[in-house]
């Protein structure tokens, strides 16, 4: 809608890229339509799979490099936990790596021209983070029964201002799942939507395309290492709040 | 009726713009969160390695405001 104006008669849309389409053909969407968000989210999660269990396998005291990367992250992650939530939260290590290493495959595999990103899609980050926020809320209700309601009930606050945080508690906790996924989901789709747009700029400038050219890979940088520290504040963001579920209170 | 429609989508895209100075917002903070770790930081770089996630999580916060207003204009701009 608003790339109608063809700039020298090269349109580029930078929001085309986020279109889901069907892999063979068609036009209808089902729920079993194999598309190309499937497609590349089937391969985030075999690359993040196959990474960590190629790299475990031989487990050799001379780690070859797919060993030292897979080793890299898992301890990175467990020390994570361990700093946050100390051993009680090492129970829900599996899950925090999980999460880490789909996030960080699906946003690095986004990064290679012409494929699709998993995590630019609502509906997948918001899944994510429903499911953090349900477990979280779930495990801490199981594990404290009603002294989860401390999460809202600030003790180290003057009494009289108590109701008042906890109104703003409340709003804050329940916000929580929105933030954590339009934030994933905003960055991925952000970056690479500048990345469209500097590319119209090299369309339609002729000789002097270099220079978009030159920011498209000094962007292009920058989104490598948004890739990374997204799925690391997801997956700290998670950590923490399942800190809430672990230790409801103790901040 | 395509008078209306056009004043509509001006609406909505002068909107869109005018959401994305929300973002300006977060880059301050971003700003703020980052230049005060780095001043702590040098005046005792020995606790500096302690407080990179909370740095980290800092600017996450910043930066979600920026995203939120992105996506305003996002909705303004193709969700009509």
């Amino acid at each position: 809608m608003a790339s109608d104006v063809a700039e020298g008669g090269f349109n580029i849309q930078p929001m085309e890229q986020f279109v889901i389409k069907p892999l063979f053909g068609g036009h209808e969407l089902n729920w079993y339509t194999p598309t190309n968000m499937t497609l590349w989210m089937g391969i985030a999660i075999l690359a993040a799979t196959l990474l960590l269990i190629v790299g475990t396998r031989r487990r050799a005291i001379v780690p070859t490099r797919t060993q030292s990367i897979a080793e890299v992250f898992y301890s990175f992650v467990y020390r994570m936990v361990e700093d946050i939530n100390g051993t009680a939260g090492l129970k829900y290590f599996p899950y925090i790596l999980t999460l880490f290493t789909f996030v960080l495959a699906a946003n690095s595999l986004g990064l290679v021209p012409y494929s699709f990103t998993t995590t630019s899609q609502a509906a997948i980050t918001v899944t994510l983070a429903l499911t953090v926020f349900l477990s979280v809320t779930i495990i801490g209700i199981i594990k404290n029964g009603p002294r989860f309601l401390k999460v809202f009930w600030i003790d180290s606050a003057p009494l009289a201002l108590r109701p008042v945080l906890a109104v703003i508690e409340i709003i804050s906790y329940f916000v929580r799942p929105v933030s954590h996924s339009i934030r994933l989901m905003g960055n991925m789709m952000a970056g690479h939507a500048v990345i469209k747009v500097f590319a119209g700029f090299a369309g339609a400038l002729g000789v002097f395309a270099v220079f978009p050219v030159l920011a498209i890979m000094g962007v292009l940088a920058l989104e490598v290492i948004v890739a990374f520290i997204q799925a690391y504040v997801f997956a700290i963001l998670t950590v923490i709040y399942m800190n809430d579920a672990l230790h409801p209170g103790g901040h | 009726m395509a008078v209306t429609g056009d004043l509509v989508q001006m609406g909505a895209l002068i909107g869109a713009g005018l959401a994305c100075t929300g973002m300006g917002g977060a880059a301050i903070g971003i700003g703020h969160v980052v230049g005060n770790y780095l001043s702590g930081a040098l005046r005792n770089p020995s606790a500096a390695a302690g407080q990179t996630a909370t740095m980290f999580i800092g600017i996450a916060f910043a930066e979600a405001m920026g995203i939120f207003s992105f996506l305003i204009a996002l909705l303004l701009m193709y969700a009509q």
